[in-house]
């Protein structure tokens, strides 16, 4: 018990890091000749790295034994979460200058925005709905029917990235390889226990007749 | 106790200044490693850039095109830079470009030319006078710089290489070697780097064949040691660290154009009205070291960045068609 909650405390603060990073950075002028971009890029890639994070924690806990690991899960996709919100206000306010005008066009004028600002709407129910009372009102079911949009929310990350370079490199690479494992994962961890009940079936059922 | 001038010290005793930057660069190599381990994918950006290899002073310079806006520092024009060659992020140049050798350095004349031949690049920096021109410089990235070149006109030195008459267009090619550019050992783009121009655009008195800035020899990240400059255009036209300028007859195939023909055209003028397909071209960000909070603001784009003088020489195109 006592364990989970420094492991916590642990995992927040390490949360905080990179936010703390670029607060130093900007303090100490070393953001480069670009600062908002490199903050731009930053935050964004953030987002990135906590989802994954998030969604990895279902895979290890299978593949691990170990069931403490969902305790982790709703902090990572907050820092996700939280990191989205810096992301889009870095957008609005350092990069457009709240210059809304150009930014309505560019929402759906630039297929990269609008699925960078697709992902960010799609966590927005996600982060709303993340308290223990917003589980019990939703039930369990539905709950975690709701909160499997995270999957569309971070493929719409992936591609955000994948289109926003100029050309597609190692980096945005990298996280589309990264989801596709995470993916290809959750569709093995179903699929194997359902074969393996067909292959071990007919003697089951043939008892289960026999009662 | 015996204290040295310089001129006691044996050359002998003087590390060679490659060396000291190997010595720098294998202990950023350490700390860097060391700290990727302990945390994170954007810790690789903590890697300030190496210093850039102490340029050559250019004496007695007279500055023949100037803007009054204010100059990007040396710094930002030395760490911020896009060289797929060397990588493609941002800093990778300043944190690559030691590998590159400018010296001994010949550039390569060829096609429908009257003299073809190797020149080392000493000898075409002697063929006019060297002059320091400020130009505005836009990435087609939106973001700017205002940069104190040195150089002379293309024209001088085409006009002494003697172009033949079926000499349609100039291409342009930088050099593709894996040892001093580990970046072309991947294939973001088809190598070697690629650019040109039509004759008029290449004899235009802006178009500038460059060897330097702020009154030294280019630091290699900057394209060492001869690179070409095209105010007018975005900043992926000026082909860098140039091994070969071939005289053609038809429009060449350049690097961008051919990753992705309907992002980057042939003639890629600066033009606030024709967007590129994934950011308006509309404003800019200038990089000129104002501070953090000036930089928000950002600046409109203007047609032909503000070089109307090149205008004639497309009259009559529809420039939207000739992106």
């Amino acid at each position: 018990m006592r364990r989970i909650t420094i492991l916590k405390t642990v995992l927040f603060l390490a949360s905080l890091g990179p936010l703390v990073r670029l607060l130093w950075r900007g303090v100490h002028g070393t953001l480069g000749a670009n600062p908002i971009e490199f903050i731009t890029r930053s935050t964004g890639e953030w987002i990135l790295v906590f989802l994954m994070a998030t969604l990895a924690i279902t895979p290890l806990r299978k593949l691990t034994g170990v069931s403490e690991l969902v305790r982790f899960r709703r902090m990572l996709g907050l820092f996700a979460f939280f990191y989205g919100c810096l992301h889009l206000t870095t957008y609005v306010w350092l990069d457009q200058n709240f210059n809304f005008a150009g930014m309505v066009p560019d929402v759906y004028k630039r297929p990269f925005i609008t699925a960078g600002f697709t992902g960010f709407v799609l966590m927005l129910p996600l982060a709303l709905t993340s308290t223990r009372g917003w589980i019990a009102r939703l039930g369990g079911k539905r709950w975690q029917a709701l909160h499997r949009l995270i999957y569309l929310s971070a493929l719409a990350g992936v591609i955000h990235f994948v289109w926003l370079v100029k050309r597609v490199t190692i980096r945005p690479q990298t996280y589309a390889a990264i989801f596709a494992m995470l993916m290809l994962s959750r569709l093995l961890l179903w699929l194997v226990p359902l074969l393996r009940a067909r292959v071990a079936g007919p003697p089951s059922t043939a008892s289960a007749t026999a009662d | 106790m015996l204290i040295k001038k310089p001129s006691d010290i044996p050359s002998s005793e003087i590390t060679p200044k490659s060396t000291y930057l190997d010595r720098r660069r294998f202990m950023t190599g350490l700390g860097v490693a060391g700290a990727a381990l302990l945390a994170g994918p954007r810790l690789l950006e903590l890697a300030e850039p190496v210093p850039v290899l102490a340029a050559t002073k250019l004496p007695g310079l007279k500055t023949t095109i100037r803007t009054d806006e204010k100059q990007t520092p040396y710094k930002d024009i030395t760490s911020y830079n896009n060289f797929y060659e060397y990588g493609v992020n941002k800093d990778d140049p300043a944190r690559e470009a030691w590998r590159l050798k400018p010296s001994p350095w010949t550039v390569s004349v060829e096609g429908y030319v009257k003299k073809p031949r190797k020149y080392a690049v000493e000898d075409i920096m002697k063929m006019a006078s060297l002059e320091e021109r400020i130009y505005r410089h836009r990435c087609v990235e939106g973001w700017s710089m205002v940069i104190p070149w040195v150089g002379y006109s293309l024209s001088e030195f085409i006009k002494q290489v003697e172009p033949a008459s079926k000499a349609k267009y100039v291409e342009f090619v930088t050099l593709n070697d894996p040892g001093q550019m580990p970046g072309v050992r991947s294939a973001v783009l088809d190598w070697p780097y690629v650019e040109g121009l039509r004759m008029d655009e290449a004899m235009h008195p802006l178009a500038l064949l460059c060897f330097g800035l702020y009154g030294e020899t280019l630091p290699n990240q900057n394209g060492a040691p001869i690179r070409v400059v095209l105010p007018w255009k975005y900043g992926f036209k000026s082909c860098k660290s140039i091994v070969k300028i071939r005289f053609v007859d038809y429009e060449p195939r350049t690097a961008w154009n051919k990753a992705a023909p309907h992002e980057y055209g042939f003639y890629s003028n600066v033009n606030p009205n024709v967007d590129h397909p994934r950011w308006s071209q509309k404003t800019e960000r200038r990089i000129d070291g104002s501070g953090f909070f000036a930089s928000i603001k950002k600046r409109d784009t203007q047609m032909f960045n503000g070089y109307s003088e090149v205008a004639g020489l497309y009259s009559g195109m529809d420039l939207r068609k000739y992106y």
